[in-house]
């Protein structure tokens, strides 16, 4: 009998593959971490067959740790690092080039390019950014030799991370809207591929995925996963919203992994943003209609505690930075704005670069840990303030997950600078939960989302004890770090 | 080359024969077991207390490995970096017992809680991380008494918390051996009337305990008719700890 079902979460740094009962409770986990690639500065690739190979890996460790077999899965499903972009061999199934992660700035020339930041934001709901996958796949297909014209005769593929696992899953090829709504090639009314962006981006049809809901039957596994249904495939982000049952109109969450993201579910339409959001697919259960979201994108929280680690090297392990930053009480008057590689939202600045403002003799190692935690806090104080703003509705909890949300100071801090309750559920995994959920929806697994309502608990609550005076204060310091960080690139800092 | 150190030599003879032999000794008796002078070894002790390798019970004027010896020799490891690696397996456990989650450290001869996770109901409740339970008095006390090289000092009278709780060393001591030979520990109404906690512990490569991780519940629900903590509990308890011992890098057992 299948009483399990598992589910491939392909992430930025690592893969990992876990297993599920019918509780939403884990079974058991694997994990292998990939190469991150740096070719120049602002560049990042994977290789995308190390990527599978991993998978296969943490497949095989999941199944393995829990004594199961494929024949104790209902179904795997499939959740993904959004707009990281694949060009393969259709023949040979070969990757033409490493991917190109999201987090990648190399088309940034391109993107100014384009035009107007705002051009394709009625269609796409996304501004002009080297974020998206789009100018991506243009710019292999400008850099990598014959690649347009194989890519015009049908004989190359694009893909994102699902559509790369789902292919060599399965044989097919195709993605959900969720991922499709982060290439700024899918029209959001239609949920198909859109001739003038398309156009407009310059990427030939022909290699373009078949377009599909996030929770069906995509096909039936080969190989390690052998007569397995993939039936789910979502972008992380929009994972988690799934994962934590945000399934009504102005349900949210927000995800502390390598970046943060708050996703509010907007019911079924689109809401264009005015305040520096994006507006994305949230999910679509088979025939459904899709459910979609506002969406605030910070590029860097939890990989400013990974640099602190790696680079500073003050700090043996991530979760160490607790400890540091309580060795103080406070700040110390230091803010630590990390704009590696631009703002995202609320600012959408790719001229900015990071900062620590503020600093005096007095600062020392447990300050400056401090202001690494909370320049996740204030980043999402701004994108809360511009979900505030464009849905007209104030904010009263905010549901958390990721990796983060294990750090105590942090998320007291978090509650503090938004004035509300933070509130962890009981399966902090809800990008793998939420990918198992809908896979095990495709296949009837579980009936129906309320079932899966059933199973959301509260497994931690932070409440806010700052006073608004030291709040107001804190926000007003932030933004004037903030400010300080645009404009710091210049024309010629991108010449070769 | 200099020749070895005579009073690191003989500070390091204190230290091993505290370690060995019996728990507690004064002044006299390793003069006596090292055949030195007392006021050197007085001298000595003085010196090892200052930098806390050894401690001594104000009550008895007898010396014991201090706590300082112990996080050098365990490597103490982070409350904070604990917390994270067992984040998965204390969810895991509170879904399947329906109960709360602690996870907790010594400190100071009290169970410091590093991680608390709610019991999954949605009702009302206080996230406990950083408060302190007494030692004797908890299952996930017991659990780190009972692998704990230095033990409970008895500078403090055992506290009455319930008309059950174990305020006799000796009656602790047996408790203590029992939970090393069957591998969790219990606490049934010893702290709190009507509330039972269960634990096992949490172990990292060298197989050192770093920590214990337990669920905790009004005695209805976490014993049964004959007021025994509740097999099935007991084994979710245990293979929590087991998959967290594993995500440190214990040897599977």
């Amino acid at each position: 009998m299948s009483t399990y079902i598992a589910a491939i979460d392909q992430g930025t740094t690592s893969s990992r593959c876990i297993v599920f009962d019918h509780g939403g409770a884990i079974v058991s986990v694997a994990q292998k971490e990939h190469r991150q690639i740096f070719p120049r500065p602002g560049w990042v690739e994977h290789d995308a067959e190390e990527i599978w190979a991993n998978v296969l890996d943490v497949v095989h460790g999941a199944l393995q740790k829990a004594s199961l077999t494929v024949h104790d899965l209902a179904a795997v499903g499939i959740t993904n690092q959004r707009e990281t972009t694949l060009v393969w061999d259709k023949a040979t199934g070969k990757p033409v080039h490493n991917a190109i992660v999201w987090q990648d700035t190399r088309t940034d020339q391109l993107v100014k390019e384009l035009g107007e930041q705002n051009r394709f934001r009625d269609k796409c709901g996304l501004p002009l950014a080297t974020y998206f996958s789009g100018p991506k796949v243009r710019w292999l297909l400008d850099h990598v030799d014959g690649l347009r014209e194989r890519g015009e005769r049908g004989e190359v593929l694009f893909g994102t991370m699902d559509t790369w696992l789902i292919w060599k899953l399965t044989g097919r090829h195709v993605t959900d809207v969720t991922n499709a709504s982060r290439t700024m090639l899918m029209n959001l009314e239609t949920l198909d591929w859109d001739d003038e962006l398309v156009d407009a981006i310059g990427v030939p049809r022909a290699m373009l995925p078949e377009i599909r809901s996030s929770a069906e039957v995509y096909g039936t596994a080969t190989g390690t996963l052998d007569g397995v249904p993939v039936a789910s495939a979502l972008g992380d982000q929009q994972a988690a919203l799934f994962g934590q049952t945000c399934y009504s109109p102005g349900e949210g969450k927000c995800t502390y992994g390598t970046g943060s993201f708050l996703l509010v579910n907007t019911g079924d339409k689109p809401v264009v943003s005015e305040n520096g959001l994006l507006t994305t697919v949230g999910y679509k259960i088979g025939d459904q209609p899709a459910a979609y979201a506002l969406e605030g994108a910070i590029a860097v929280t939890g990989a400013l505690v990974q640099w602190f680690r790696d680079k500073m090297g003050l700090i043996g392990s991530a979760p160490e930075i607790e400890t540091l930053a309580r060795s103080v009480e406070d700040n110390g008057g230091a803010y630590f704005v990390p704009a590696f590689s631009g703002l995202f939202a609320p600012h959408w600045r790719s001229d900015a670069r990071g900062i620590i403002a503020g600093l005096t003799g007095y600062i020392d190692k447990g300050h400056i840990a401090r202001a690494v935690l909370e320049a996740t806090a204030w980043q999402t104080r701004e994108v809360v303030d511009a979900m505030n703003a464009d849905s007209g509705v104030e904010l009263t909890t905010l549901k958390v997950d990721g990796g983060m949300t294990a750090n105590n100071l942090l998320m007291g801090f978090l509650s503090d600078v938004l004035d509300v309750p933070v509130v962890r559920p009981i399966v902090a995994e809800t990008t793998c939960l939420g990918a198992a959920y809908a896979a095990g929806l495709a296949v009837g697994y579980w009936s129906d989302t309320e079932t899966l309502r059933e199973n959301w608990h509260k497994a931690a609550e932070w409440l806010p004890t700052m006073d608004a005076r030291t709040r107001d204060k804190g926000y007003r310091k932030w933004k004037k770090a903030v400010e300080r960080t645009v404009g710091w690139i210049d024309e010629d800092d991108n010449d070769e | 080359m200099p020749g070895p150190i005579q009073s690191i030599e003989r500070a390091a003879a204190v230290l091993r024969l505290l370690a060995s032999g019996a728990r507690r000794m004064g002044v006299a008796e390793l003069a006596r077991a090292l055949e030195l002078p007392k006021p050197t070894v007085h001298g000595i002790l003085r010196t090892l207390q200052l930098v806390g390798f050894v401690e001594q019970s104000p009550d008895t004027g007898k010396y014991q490995l201090g706590a300082a010896l112990f996080h050098i020799g365990s490597s103490y490891l982070d409350g904070n970096e604990l917390r994270t690696r067992a984040l998965n397996w204390s969810d895991s456990l509170a879904s399947r017992s329906m109960e709360s989650v602690r996870i907790g450290t010594l400190h100071e001869n009290q169970v410091l809680v590093v991680h608390h996770v709610f019991r999954p109901d949605n009702s009302r409740q206080v996230l406990e991380v950083g408060a302190l339970l007494p030692s004797h008095a908890s299952a996930l006390g017991k659990v780190l008494l009972a692998d704990d090289p230095v033990g409970l000092t008895d500078d403090e009278p055992l506290k009455a918390y319930t008309a059950a709780t174990i305020t006799d060393p000796d009656l602790l001591g047996d408790a203590l051996e029992q939970v090393r030979q069957r591998g969790w520990a219990s606490d049934i109404e010893e702290l709190v009337d009507g509330e039972v906690s269960l634990a096992a512990p949490i172990r990292d490569r060298r197989a050192v305990t770093v920590g214990a991780v337990g669920i905790s519940g009004p005695v209805e629900r976490l014993c049964d008719e004959h007021k025994q903590p509740r097999t099935d509990l007991v084994s979710y308890v245990r293979e929590a700890a087991r998959s967290i011992s594993r995500e440190l890098g214990a040897i599977p057992w």
